[in-house]
Formats: C-alpha cells, sequence, structure tokens
C-alpha cells in the first residue's frame, strides 16, 4: 500500500537549478545490448582508490568473468574479464580522464565465443555477513553513478554498524542521462531483490527510494515490483531539482537529516547506494556475475540516441556507431552530463565502471561560453549554492591562489556541481577555479608529506651517523686500551694487514672508516687500489660490451662515443683527486676535535657537503 | 602590619614555586623559531643553499645569517612563505645558489653500478638501497632530488629523471580564457 500513498515529508535543500532537462531522446527505445567483439581496452584505473594488482600475462587466453587484477590494499576494486579472449597488451593507453594522459590499460581481443569462467553464487541469507562483504572485495563492483566509490567498503559495517536507513540514489538529477531511468523500467524487480540483500547486508530497518518526479514510468515500475515482492521499500518521489541525486542531498530531503562537513553519511546512520549498483550486487550475489558491463546513455548529436548495454572497455566510437553514428557537426564528446561531466580527450578511450553518459556535443546544443565578466558580488552563486557554501568568496581566494582561506572557506565540501556558474550572471567559470585550487591543494598536501618523511629520514640518518661515531670512540679507546696491554707481546705490524683488507671488504661500511687515525694510511691506500680496480673492471666490462655491438658504427656515433669516454675518464680523474683530498681533509679532521669526522674516505661527497659548512661556524 | 607582609611573602613564594615548577614541567623543547622556518623548508636536503640541509639553514636564518632567498627547491612561493613567517620584506630567489628545477629523482643504470657504495653514503634520506660490490638502487618513492649522488659516482651511472605527469598526480589548470578570433577570421574558418 505503500506504493500508492506517497505519506513521507519531504525536505528542502538549500539553492539548486532547473537546467533544461533533455532526457525524452534517449527513452524511447529500450536497453540494447551490445556485443564484445572489438579489442577491449581496459584502464587498471576505473575506480577510487589504489591501481588493482595486475593476475594476467600478455598471450594469456581469458574467460568471460575471469579475474584480471585483484584489489590491492584498503581501498580498490578488482577487473574481470568481460568477455572471453586473448590479453594482447598490458600497456599505457588514453583513458576517460580530463587529464588526456594515457595509463596503463589491458587490452583483450575477444575470441567471439563468449565462453563464461566457472560462477560461484553466494548464498548470502545463510553466510555470516562479514564474509558476504569480504566477498564482495572479489565482484569489481564500484558506485555506478558516476562517482566509481568500491561498493565492498560502503557495505562494510564490521558488524555494528548502527546503520537504520538504506537510501537507494534513483533521482539522476542532471540533465540528458537516462540510464538508470530505463534499468528502473526494464528491470525493476532485480533492483528490489538487490535492495533486499544490501538491506540485509546493512541491518538496515527501512530503505527509502529517492526518484525525481520527471521518471514516472520508473517510479511506476518500481512501485509494482515493490508490490509484487511485498518489500518494505519506500517509492518516494522527489520534485526534479539539480543536483538531488547528490548523495548528501538526497538523504537530506527524504529523510531531513543534514550531514556535518567533517562526517559521513554512516555517522548519521544512512548508507546511500545506486539503483544500477544494487542491481549489479543482486547479479554477484545470485549469479557470481562480476561487474563487466554498464548500462550507457548515448545521446546528443547521434542518429538514434539511447541506452546500451555494454561490455567494459568498449571504445566509445562503437557506441556511437551503435547509435547510429554522430551527426553533422558534431565538435567533441562529453563523459557525463553537461554539469559536471568532462570532454573526452578522444572518441576512442574505452567505457569505464564511471561512464554513464556520452554526449556528442555540437556547437549550437553547447554554445561556447560567453566571455567572462569581473564579479559583481549579487550572490546568486550562493543562493544557488546546494552545500549552503560562499561561491563568490571561494572564487577570489582561488583565483588569488589563497588557499589556506579557501580551505577555511570549505573548499573541499564543494561538490562541484557547477549550480554557481549555471546561474552566475556574469558568466564566471567558477567550478574551474574550484577544481584549480582543488587540486593544487592536494599537490601541495602530498608535498608536505614528502616533505615530513624526508625530515623523518634526514634527521635518523644524522642520528645513525652520530651514534656510529660514538660507537667507533668507543672502540677505539678499548683497542688502544688494549693495544697497549699488548704491545709487550705482539708486534703492531702484524695486526695492519688484516685490518686493511677488511677496510677493502667493508669499504661502505662508515663504522671501518678509521679515516680519523693517520695508522690506518695503508688501508686508505688499498681501499682506493680496490676502488680503482673496481672502476677498471667496470671500464673493462663496458669495452667488452663495446666490442659486441660496436663493431660497425657511423664515424658520428664513434666520436659520440668518444666524447662519453672522455667523460668518464674525466670524472674517474675526479673522483681519484676528490680521494686523495678526502686523506688530507681526514687527517685534517684528527686535529678539529669537533668537526665531523664522520667524513668518511671513500665518500667523496660527504666531504664536498661538509665543506661549505666548515667554513661558515667560524 | 605584620601580617599582611607574610600573606604577601607567602604568596610571593608560593607562585614562585608554581612559576619555577611550571617552567621546567612545560619547557618548550628546542627552538620554536627554526622549527617553524624547518616546516616551511622542502626538506630536500640538497645542500644548495650553502648549508649541509634544511636544518642548518634554518638554523642559519633564525640567528639571522642567513638570507631567505637562498633554496631554490622552496621556489619563490617557499620565500614568500618565510617573508610572511619573518616579518621581512620578499625578495628573489638569489640566482648564485641555483634555479628552480622540476621534481625529479635519481636513477641508477644498474647495469654500469660497480657496488662502490659512494653514493648510499651521499644520499641524505638513506634512500639508496645496495651493498658492496653489488647492484645499487634507489628507492623512487623516498629520493628527494637533491642530486648529491651524482657527483660521487665514479662511473656517472646515476641520472635525474623529472617526474612524469600522470592522470594520478595531474591537476586542473588555472582557467585561461584564449583570446577570441574577430568575426572575419571565424568566417574564413566556416
Ligand atoms: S553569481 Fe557570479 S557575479 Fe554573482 S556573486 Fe557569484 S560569482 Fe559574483
Ligand atoms: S559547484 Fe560548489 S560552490 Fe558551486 S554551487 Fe556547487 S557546491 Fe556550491
Ligand atoms: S637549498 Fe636544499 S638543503 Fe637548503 S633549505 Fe633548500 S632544500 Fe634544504
Ligand atoms: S656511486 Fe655509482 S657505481 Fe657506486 S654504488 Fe652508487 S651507483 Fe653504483
Amino acid at each position: 500500500m505503500n506504493a500508492l500513498v506517497n505519506l513521507a515529508k519531504l525536505f528542502k535543500f538549500n539553492g539548486g537549478v532547473h537546467p533544461p532537462q533533455h532526457k525524452q531522446a534517449s527513452t524511447t527505445q529500450p536497453i540494447r545490448v551490445l556485443q564484445a567483439n572489438l579489442p577491449l581496452v581496459l584502464p587498471l584505473r576505473q575506480h577510487v582508490g589504489n591501481i588493482p594488482h595486475l593476475r594476467v600475462q600478455v598471450g594469456e587466453h581469458v574467460l568471460k568473468g575471469q579475474l584480471l587484477a585483484e584489489a590491492e590494499g584498503g581501498i580498490s576494486a578488482a577487473i574481470h574479464a568481460p568477455t572471453s579472449g586473448t590479453i594482447t597488451a598490458i600497456q599505457d593507453a588514453l583513458i576517460p580522464h580530463p587529464s588526456g594522459l594515457p595509463d596503463r590499460c589491458v587490452t583483450l581481443q575477444p575470441d567471439g565465443l563468449d565462453e563464461w569462467t566457472a560462477l560461484t553464487p553466494i548464498d548470502w541469507q545463510h553466510m555470516e555477513k562479514r564474509a558476504v562483504v569480504a566477498s564482495l572485495r572479489q565482484s569489481g563492483i564500484v558506485g555506478l553513478g558516476g562517482a566509481a566509490f568500491p561498493t565492498h567498503i560502503k557495505l562494510r559495517s564490521d558488524g555494528r554498524s548502527g546503520i537504520h536507513t538504506l537510501v537507494i540514489n534513483a533521482a539522476e538529477c542532471e540533465p540528458y542521462i537516462t540510464c538508470d531511468d530505463m534499468v528502473m523500467r526494464e528491470r525493476a524487480a532485480d533492483i528490489l531483490r538487490g535492495i533486499a540483500i544490501t538491506q540485509h547486508l546493512l541491518g538496515a530497518e527501512r530503505c527509502l527510494i529517492g526518484i525525481e518526479d520527471n521518471k514516472p514510468e520508473a517510479a511506476a515500475a518500481l512501485r509494482a515490483a515493490c508490490h509484487a515482492a511485498d518489500s518494505s521499500a519506500q517509492v518516494i518521489v522527489v520534485p526534479t531539482i539539480y543536483p538531488s541525486g547528490d548523495a548528501r542531498r538526497l538523504i537530506h530531503v527524504l529523510t531531513g537529516l543534514e550531514i556535518p562537513s567533517h562526517q559521513r553519511s554512516v555517522d548519521v546512520g544512512v548508507q546511500c547506494f545506486n539503483v544500477a549498483t544494487v542491481l549489479a550486487i543482486y547479479r554477484y550475489m545470485s549469479f557470481g556475475e562480476p561487474a563487466l558491463s554498464r548500462i550507457v546513455t548515448v545521446t546528443g548529436n547521434v542518429a538514434r540516441p539511447g541506452n546500451f548495454e555494454v561490455p567494459l572497455g568498449m571504445p566509445v566510437s562503437a557506441l556511437l556507431e551503435a547509435a547510429g553514428g554522430v551527426l553533422e557537426d558534431t565538435s567533441e564528446f562529453i563523459m557525463g552530463g553537461p554539469m559536471m561531466g568532462f570532454s573526452l580527450p578522444s572518441p576512442e578511450v574505452p567505457v569505464t565502471k564511471a561512464t554513464n553518459c556520452i554526449i556528442a556535443s555540437t556547437p549550437s546544443l553547447f554554445p561556447p561560453a560567453a566571455p567572462a565578466m569581473p564579479c559583481i558580488r549579487c550572490a546568486r552563486c550562493a543562493d544557488a549554492c546546494p552545500v549552503s557554501l560562499q561561491p563568490q568568496e571561494l572564487y577570489w581566494f582561488a583565483k588569488s591562489d589563497n588557499f589556506d582561506k579557501a580551505r577555511d572557506y570549505k573548499l573541499f565540501d564543494c561538490i562541484e556541481c557547477g549550480c554557481c556558474s549555471y546561474v552566475c550572471p556574469s558568466n564566471i567559470p567558477l567550478v574551474q577555479y574550484y577544481r584549480y585550487a582543488k587540486s593544487e591543494i592536494i599537490a601541495q598536501d602530498r608535498a608536505k608529506e614528502a616533505a615530513n618523511l624526508a625530515r623523518e629520514r634526514n634527521d635518523f640518518r644524522l642520528m645513525r651517523i652520530e651514534r656510529e661515531k660514538q660507537e667507533r670512540a668507543l672502540k677505539h679507546a678499548q683497542k688502544a686500551a688494549g693495544a697497549k696491554a699488548e704491545a709487550s707481546k705482539i708486534e703492531p705490524g702484524k695486526a695492519e694487514p688484516s685490518k686493511a683488507e677488511s677496510g677493502v671488504q667493508h669499504a661502505a661500511d662508515p663504522a671501518v672508516n678509521v679515516a680519523a687515525s693517520p695508522a690506518s694510511a695503508q688501508a686508505e691506500a688499498a681501499k682506493k687500489a680496490a676502488i680503482a680496480a673496481a672502476i677498471a673492471r667496470a671500464k673493462a666490462q663496458k669495452a667488452a660490451q663495446a666490442a659486441q655491438n660496436t663493431a660497425a658504427v657511423t664515424p658520428a656515433v664513434a666520436a659520440e662515443m668518444a666524447a662519453i669516454d672522455a667523460r668518464r675518464a674525466e670524472a674517474a680523474a675526479r673522483a681519484a683527486n676528490i680521494n686523495k683530498d678526502d686523506v688530507a681533509e681526514a687527517a685534517a679532521a684528527t686535529h678539529v676535535a669537533d668537526q665531523d669526522s664522520t667524513t668518511s674516505p671513500a665518500s667523496a661527497q660527504t666531504v664536498s657537503s661538509v665543506a661549505p659548512n666548515s667554513k661558515e661556524p667560524s | 602590619m605584620l601580617t599582611a607582609l607574610l600573606v604577601m611573602v607567602g604568596l610571593a613564594l608560593l607562585l614562585g614555586l608554581v612559576l619555577g615548577y611550571s617552567a621546567l614541567k612545560f619547557k618548550v623543547e628546542g627552538d620554536p623559531l627554526v622549527a617553524r622556518i624547518d616546516a616551511i623548508l622542502p626538506q630536500t636536503q640538497c645542500g644548495q643553499c650553502g648549508y649541509p640541509g634544511c636544518k642548518p639553514y634554518a638554523t642559519a636564518i633564525a640567528n639571522g645569517e642567513a638570507d631567505i632567498n637562498q633554496c631554490p627547491p622552496g621556489g619563490d612561493a617557499g620565500v614568500h612563505a618565510l617573508a610572511d613567517l619573518l616579518g621581512v620584506e620578499y625578495k628573489p630567489l638569489n640566482a648564485e645558489h641555483g634555479v628552480p628545477k622540476p621534481k625529479s629523482v635519481a636513477v641508477i643504470d644498474e647495469q654500469t653500478c660497480i657496488g662502490c657504495t659512494l653514493c648510499i653514503q651521499a644520499c641524505p634520506v638513506d634512500a639508496i638501497l645496495g651493498a658492496a660490490k653489488h647492484m645499487h638502487t634507489i628507492i623512487a618513492a623516498e629520493c628527494t632530488g637533491c642530486e648529491l649522488c651524482l657527483a660521487p659516482c665514479p662511473v656517472d651511472c646515476i641520472s635525474m629523471q623529472p617526474l612524469a605527469e600522470t592522470p594520478d598526480n595531474w591537476k586542473w589548470r588555472y582557467p585561461v580564457f584564449p583570446i577570441k578570433p574577430v568575426q572575419a577570421t571565424l568566417e574564413k574558418a566556416a
């Protein structure tokens, strides 16, 4: 009955905008399933988190559903073969990413048989919840709404989650995108089964399905399915307003709970999943099917817009072909919606788990932005911001590289929804500034982390050198005492050669660098001889190599080789010189009591780095 | 009169004890100014500033012995941060100490390495791994790009390789607006 009467009280978030929907074009036809007949290119980076660990090699034959790469570390997702075939390459290729940079991809040449590997359905009703969620780690399922966050992390409750509400995100608020809409119309029953599994795993008492009122068919289908399955899930129709499909916004609309900026939705007892994601969970649990395909909307300037079930890794160009081909005037391809999407570097990039929509754009569909004018501080952006930020202030700080201030004004709470840019009368591309500032801040934070690590390691090294120095001093004192005692019995000359030898063997070990004592001049000489011999050996080795592969070289190459050899010889000479200086320096060091005598004779560098310092304190 | 005096003396003694105790108990370790300057420095530990590391340079700045514009890896942003912290005028980087370079890591040509261990001793952050007479290699994640291992290598088998841009470390660019071509050229193009 709940399906018919929608009594739930709805809440409203701040701001939001009403961009034109353009959703009808792609909902006229049912979802078409595309077969993998072209080489599939599977980027390893398809989700938020660590790159998964490759488990296959070039030339290997794989079956459909076989694991190609395994989740690595905490947040990561596995990747499976979307069809059977042969791995033909593991190399860098263009991926759908705003940077347009290539990244590591696996190329799979389908054999056309589409032969499944053995699948193991999960008995989720009878297994321990923790084991079920752990098994999801192998499923490769990530949030299919576009964020691509690994699903098993969101389900991980550690047995004491306290989650009372499961929110199913069916809002699909962004213009043009209709993949969730079509899935709900056609596969509502399976979605309900997926909801039952998810609700069971989370231990949530109630489930709210939030759907915008521009999708009446989908809402009706879901209600009918709820009725048929006798499910307690409530289908709640919410007003169409962008961006109600943002998880925090939808949770606010449905439950009235506002999640504090430093907390996550689980902290207030709510977890949110996309409809397509719960469908994928159902397919994995019931049939053992990992994430192999997804539904993608192809729309915009194409002949027959629609939704397609596409094997992951399929090139976008093949998808556009299936949609009747692109029409004249198409200038670029947008992945995602017009508000939050980005322009693809090439139509040859593959479909990934995050590809929810491809729009063939023309200058008339998306006219180039009018030139940006100065901000007039009208605060329309602040009125539109669904997160209740102050976009005009953020813009000011981001523009002037005032990153600390931008952070103080909660730049990282910005969901980059684009509402502010949409309403700005001065046409300022505000979100671009926020993205710029965010990535600068992230880079700064990483640099800071690296600097802290370097400081720690440097401090430790200095501490170690100091400790070794003390240990050496102690050893010397003991040895001196011992030598005095034994002076009458043993001739000192006998001990020398063995010491020199050990010095050669452990040239690396600063503990043996007894350069500070002039008595070890012999050890010094032996060490230098050993180094010289090693250099000579390396040279001989190189010469031997050269003899093999430089039998017939052009005069130009020969000249270049001669130049390189000359440089090497010079370097060797320099090193030898430094070594000589070194001995002098080390001898001098014995007289300067507080000077850093760790200046190891074998280390030309330490000397050079200490040298400027020795001038300094005087 | 006497009671009042005694009370005052007693109070003075008590407060003195409390102050003395807290001075010992809550003593600030080290020089906070040096630590704050050191926090700004990039910790490359390259010695280009003329000091054997970032900490000694920080100490020298704090003592007024060194200028704030001697650290090339810190770049202009570093000088600005130092100027802000110390309340002095910003001045451009002193080119005598070198120019900022893109961040690089050292790479050892493992075929050529003779295992002399000289580079290990040069590395300020112990980012080189190897043993005497064995091949050496660099732990890229810990290399600060200080270039100190280049000079000691007797066979010149260490080279610096700039860090490549990947989708992981890629940054959104500052928005720039191309100057629009005038109408006439647009028509010609169309
Ligand atoms: S809407 Fe645009 S012009 Fe108005 S305050 Fe915001 S940024 Fe400035
Ligand atoms: S892009 Fe950020 S600042 Fe602009 S409206 Fe959306 S959340 Fe607010
Ligand atoms: S120049 Fe090098 S050693 Fe000196 S402060 Fe800068 S990074 Fe540190
Ligand atoms: S200094 Fe050069 S030859 Fe010696 S161990 Fe290092 S890399 Fe190898």
